[in-house]
């Protein structure tokens, strides 16, 4: 099975949909080769504009452009673009801004450079902001039809990509529906709802947990707002118990939107893994992923927490 | 009054830290070579004479307090602090592995012995200021350094900081820039440039002092300079060339980020006398 880094995917899709709208600008502070903004902007210089370590003008000369009819891409690490945060609040969200924000380099799984590259926080951010689309998809298929999506809608809207590769965890005949969560694998034990880079690592956990009498099934949420209220409530209700799994602060991210849904309509009971109101460190990604927990073995092992208990 | 110091030793101490990063860095086959060893002299000069500080009391009250706002050239400080004897010079090989206290950015917390928790670019300086104000707080305790990088100048927060010292008459801190030309997508030139520097903080009101940022006597007459200094902060504009005494390294952006593979570390090794 093929696998790739979201963030590749995204310099790819960008530059075919740059030659397919004009519109198209892209933006990037000093970080084009690692969010792969390059890719366009060696092919349409005249429409790339490097900013320089200069987020929050980033974002600022992102808004006058969207505001002025282009469709400006902005991109940087996760943590450095939500990292200006008022500046996203107003010049974005508040004046519906049709800014597309990139945020590459998710979570633990960018390994050694540590906490300080890492986005850890930037659901729990975007998500509380209005008019804020939020997208975090978990393979190739998906992360070219979430940038065409955002290329299309006229609407603030941040997506949330990984450094590290991940595996396909959808088929070639896939389509991509905003707000729609996707079932990966069937199960009646239990549901794993997971989202961006430990999708497929839920997969292969499902995997895992079957031979071992556990019956769990995979839904992959890569809208995390607006949330999809109707699956998470189906869902809660078919199994009883949900836990959600992300390459995030569990206070904020899926975790927390999940927890919404479920507070209100009681549907199931929930548990939340991610990093638990933690920093990262450094690290490979392999053995984060182990030490935290986020990879196949690691969600066997937190989903068998809750049966033995 | 300029206290004598041993230039031999010092220049030894640079070219032992040097040897250091490459090492470190060749085994945790990642990190930042360039930025680390352009800041190399600046961190000698600091910590081998100018600052006032003690391995065996880190946390002595009136100690000389240092942040390196470019903290992704941590592995140039970790690697000067172990000659110092801060840390054996074996547990820098544990670079940026899962529990290790010398993380691929500093972090304060793990390692005690660093001011301010970096990676960030930007936010240096600010916490420099707010150690300067609580010096004086304290009738003048210690002074304050940074260390910032071109790249790095191009935050606006840098820029609030820039603002603000002056204001303040901060002259127990010192900014220092690593102008060594290069960042991540080019040359600073290209990026988004930055001169005139100097004129800039002139105009911002520093005192400011342009050095060749390898000559380490300079650098020192450049600190003491700045102690004489006055109501006001200083900014040294330090002349640097990325990847300094590496060869295949100098001057070259891609080496911003990447670590050497193992011919590559045994070619610096070489030609730093290892
Ligand atoms: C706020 C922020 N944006 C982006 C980065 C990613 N980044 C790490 S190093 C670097 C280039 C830094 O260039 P410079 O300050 O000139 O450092 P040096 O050349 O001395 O290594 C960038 C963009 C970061 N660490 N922080």
């Amino acid at each position: 099975m093929a696998t790739t880094a979201t963030r590749k995917s995204f310099g790819q899709v960008l530059l075919e949909l740059g030659g397919k709208d004009e519109n198209i600008v892209v933006l990037d502070a000093d970080l084009s080769k690692s969010t792969m903004s390059k890719m366009f902007a060696d092919k349409y210089p005249g429409r790339f504009f490097e900013m320089g370590i200069s987020e929050a003008n980033m974002i600022g000369v992102g808004s006058g452009l969207a505001l002025a009819g282009k469709k400006p891409f902005i991109c940087s690490f996760a943590c450095f673009v939500t990292g200006r945060y008022d500046t996203i609040r107003i010049s974005v969200a508040y004046s519906e801004a049709p800014v597309r924000i990139v945020g590459t380099h998710a979570g633990i799984g960018i390994g050694e450079d540590g906490n300080s590259q890492m986005g850890l926080e930037d659901l729990g951010l975007m998500r509380g902001l209005p008019h804020m689309t939020v997208i975090q998809p978990a393979d190739d298929i998906e992360t070219r039809q979430a940038v065409t999506w955002m290329a299309e809608n006229d609407v603030p809207s941040y997506i949330r990509l990984t450094r590290q590769n991940v595996k396909d965890v959808n088929g070639p005949d896939y389509t991509f529906k905003i707000g729609k969560a996707v079932e990966l694998v069937p199960g009646s034990d239990i549901t794993i709802m997971a989202t961006g880079g430990p999708v497929y690592h839920a997969v292969d956990a499902a995997g895992l947990l079957k031979k071992q009498g556990i019956s769990a099934g995979v839904v992959n949420i890569h809208t995390i707002k607006p949330i999809d209220v109707e699956a998470i409530n189906k869902y809660a209700k078919l199994t009883g118990h949900v836990i959600t799994v992300e390459d995030h602060n569990t206070i904020g991210g899926l975790g927390s939107a999940v927890a919404e849904v479920l507070a209100e309509s009681g549907a199931g009971k929930l548990n939340r893994h991610g990093l638990k109101d933690a920093f990262g460190e450094s690290g490979t990604y392999q053995d984060l992923y182990k030490k935290y927990r986020l990879d196949a073995e690691g969600i066997v092992s937190v989903v068998k927490e809750i049966f033995d208990k | 009054m300029a206290q004598c110091y041993d230039i031999e030793y010092l220049r030894e101490l640079a070219r032992q830290s040097r040897i250091d990063v490459i090492k470190m860095l060749e085994a945790a086959k990642s990190g930042h070579p360039g930025g680390s060893l352009s800041e190399i002299e600046i961190l000698v000069a600091l910590y081998g004479h100018v600052m006032k500080h003690d391995n065996d009391n880190i946390n002595m009250k009136d100690r000389d307090r240092f942040v390196l706002s470019k903290g992704h050239g941590i592995p140039g400080l970790y690697a000067v602090m172990a000659n110092l004897d801060y840390w054996p010079r074996e547990d820098l090989l544990s670079l940026r592995t899962v529990n290790s206290r010398f993380q691929g950015h500093p972090d304060r917390v793990r390692l005690p012995g660093l001011e301010a928790s970096t990676g960030s670019l930007g936010q240096g300086l600010s916490i420099a200021i707010g150690y300067a104000l609580a010096s004086k707080l304290d009738n003048d305790a210690y002074r304050v350094y940074c260390v910032i990088g071109d790249g790095e100048s191009q935050e606006g927060q840098i820029w609030e900081a820039a603002l603000s010292a002056p204001k303040f008459k901060l002259d127990n801190l010192v900014c220092i820039l690593d102008y060594n030309k290069g960042q991540i997508d080019g040359f600073v030139k290209d990026v988004m440039p930055l001169e005139p520097i100097a004129d800039k903080w002139k105009a911002f009101g520093w005192h400011v002092i342009k050095v060749d940022g390898h000559d380490i006597d300079e650098l020192i007459r450049a600190f003491e300079e700045a102690a004489s200094i006055k109501g006001k902060p200083t900014f040294i504009l330090a002349d640097t060339v990325k990847g300094k005494g590496v060869s295949f390294m100098e001057g070259l952006i891609d080496w911003h980020g990447v670590a050497p593979n193992k011919e590559e570390a045994e070619q610096a090794l070489k030609e730093l006398g290892a």
